[in-house]
């Protein structure tokens, strides 16, 4: 270690002003806080909080929170696949890993390859350091990525989402859509084939075996169960769908490993305990009010809208848009109320898009892109009836 | 010295047609005061007929017909036209031209005319055109408003036409030649969907927007 420091001081002034390589400042800059934590936190005396924690810190325990879905998904991608071929050794072996990290780690290494070369390229045109903002939606894209997508996209939609979602509005902390997100949206729209559909879900596997997600069933579906008995209709049981045995993107299958994400997130104040919450409840709310309407007797024959309101928060990506996705700090609302209205509109909007848009059976990632969206105006409305209400008091 | 002064007067009036004053009303519009770009006025029909290049050609030239002339007749009327009604006669003369315009295109060719269908149309509700007569013919001489009008009309094209090239090249792979024999094809991809979409536009508006900015040197007011 100390080798290394002093080693990082040798080369230090060549990377300074007026170095042979000072154009290269802030590539040297992030190395060297990526390997030490930097010297220039709060100053020693006067009245300052001295805390560990910086961005460094937040987006790592981030990416520790992220661990039990990105494992979870690295053997359900395996498991999924032996399943479709007809071999069932069970779920935790050595074979779902490997095909799974086989299938995994090149999305992994492209999301961040790509990344990465966009944000050091435009921290040395402008001339600002590197910030660690990408290493928390490097993770994020492959998880939300079903195990099959074309490398090439990967990295296109990396780009984009660097170029269009972050620089182009400043920089790490100035986006206002989330990148992951908006990296997912792009290849949704630009290549719907390979976003959408039953075929792309299970990676490698046989033509002729269904892929279908249980959203995609249900959407399907053309009548009720008489009988009540959901399995038929939705393809898997909710255990099946709670614990994350089915197919889906890398990291969205297991609601179990997104709250044990979450519930990091929130014992660490990393994430917002508001927005998940309120996100969960905004669902069931939309669920139960659907469920109501087709107890009425509006729509009684649409699978889609009777099915139990509990299933869709098990369904799809809804749990990991909620505790991954929403809570991005800086795309999401930021004042205190305000973070129960976008987390319970959040909620809201997926089931529509979900119910009532045939096309697009899931609606989490268009739900979260709107509401980051509307954020600033939930903000503004938050803070201008916080004023009034004030002023009212001090009359 | 009565007479002298009144000769000096006549000279100042007489401006050459294409003064540098008048040229800037020619040119500016194409770059640094763009309609599209930087008015930001006309984005729904750039949006619109964007997807491949010939209907964006054909669009263009079909508003630089209508600014041009729908700003010289307004600016000849402009000391007649009652303040309160206007807007009334502006659209007159301009569905005017538009008219004329669609049943040029329904005459020879009939097929952009159907590709562009509703636009044409609206370019009567065009805000380049609505915004240049108020911004501009109402309050000036005949031949600036004239050069004004093909100005604006040539910015929007550029804009149109570039979107138009990229939406149609990476939507769909073609080109403006496809089909014709000097058709070409450098690689081939899948096709991006996005491109054949309206946000397709968007984006590229965009990027130009962006693109422009950085190399005009335009930075946002701060407040």
């Amino acid at each position: 270690m100390k080798g290394l420091r002093s080693f990082l001081d040798r080369i230090k002034p060549t990377f300074q002003e007026g170095g042979n390589l000072s154009m290269l400042h802030s590539t040297f800059d992030a190395i060297e806080t990526l390997l030490f934590v930097p010297g220039h936190s709060a100053p020693a005396k006067g009245a300052h909080i001295r805390d560990g924690i910086d961005l460094k810190r937040t987006m790592i325990t981030v990416i520790v929170a992220m661990m039990p879905v990105l494992i979870w998904g690295l053997f359900n991608v395996g498991y999924q696949h032996y399943l479709s071929l007809g071999v069932n050794e069970g779920f935790a072996t050595m074979n779902n890993m490997l095909f799974g990290l086989s299938k995994s780690l090149p999305i992994i290494a492209v999301s961040y390859g790509a990344g990465l070369g966009c944000e050091f390229l435009f921290a040395q045109f402008r001339k600002h350091p590197v910030n660690e903002g990408f290493l928390v939606t490097g993770m994020l894209i492959p998880l939300c990525m079903p195990p099959d997508v074309p490398l090439w996209m990967v990295a296109l939609a990396t780009i984009f989402a660097v170029i269009i979602g972050k620089e182009a509005f400043g920089g790490t902390g100035m986006n206002p859509l989330n990148p992951a997100l908006l990296a997912r949206a792009f290849i949704f729209f630009a290549y719907p084939g390979s976003m959408t559909g039953e075929n792309v879900w299970i990676a490698d596997k046989p033509d002729g075996y269904s892929g279908a997600t249980s959203l995609s069933n249900l959407s399907a579906a053309e009548s009720v169960p008489v009988d009540g008995n959901w399995l038929n209709v939705s393809g898997w049981s909710v255990g099946d769908m709670f614990l994350g045995f089915e197919p889906g993107s890398l990291g969205e299958t297991s609601v179990l490993m997104c709250l044990i994400g979450g519930v990091i997130l929130f014992a660490t104040g990393v994430g917002n305990w508001k927005i998940m919450v309120a996100t969960f409840v905004g669902g069931l709310g939309g669920g139960l009010i659907l469920n109501g309407l087709v107890a009425m007797g509006i729509g009684a024959d649409n699978a889609f809208m009777a099915v139990p309101a509990y299933y869709h928060l098990l369904m799809g990506g809804f749990a990991f848009g909620a505790i991954y996705m929403a809570t991005d700090p800086v795309s999401a609302a930021q004042t205190e109320r305000g973070k129960w209205i976008y987390g319970i509109m959040i909620g809201l909007v997926c089931i529509v898009i979900r119910v009532f848009n045939g096309a697009y059976p899931e609606g989490m990632m268009l739900a979260i892109l709107i509401m980051n969206v509307s954020a600033p105006l939930i903000d503004y409305y938050q803070v201008q009836s916080n004023i009034k209400r004030r002023l009212a008091r001090a009359k | 010295m009565s007479t002298e002064t009144a000769v000096v007067i006549e000279k100042k009036e007489r401006e050459p047609l294409f003064s540098k004053k008048n040229r800037k009303l020619l040119v500016d519009p194409i770059d640094s005061d763009n309609p599209i770009t930087v008015q930001v006025l006309g984005i729904c029909s750039a949006l619109a007929v964007t997807v491949q290049t010939w209907p964006s050609i054909v669009m263009s030239i079909g508003v630089i017909f209508v600014a041009a002339f729908s700003n010289l007749i307004i600016s000849l009327l402009r000391n007649t036209i009652p303040p309160r009604i206007r807007i009334i006669v502006q659209l007159v003369v301009v569905s005017l031209f538009v008219q004329i315009v669609s049943e040029i295109l329904k005459a020879y060719i009939y097929d952009i005319y159907l590709e562009l269908s509703v636009f044409i149309g609206l370019i009567i509700t065009n805000c380049i055109i609505m915004g240049r007569l108020e911004a501009f013919a109402l309050a000036n001489k005949p031949w600036p408003s004239f050069l004004d009008g093909i100005g604006n009309g040539l910015g929007y094209g550029a804009i149109l036409i570039a979107v138009g090239l990229i939406r149609e090249y990476f939507g769909t792979g073609g080109t403006l030649f496809s089909g014709t024999p000097i058709e070409f094809t450098m690689f081939t991809f899948p096709s991006v969907g996005i491109m054949a979409m309206p946000a397709g536009a968007c984006i590229i508006v965009g990027l130009l927007i962006w693109a422009q900015r950085a190399r005009n040197g335009y930075a946002e007011e701060s407040n």
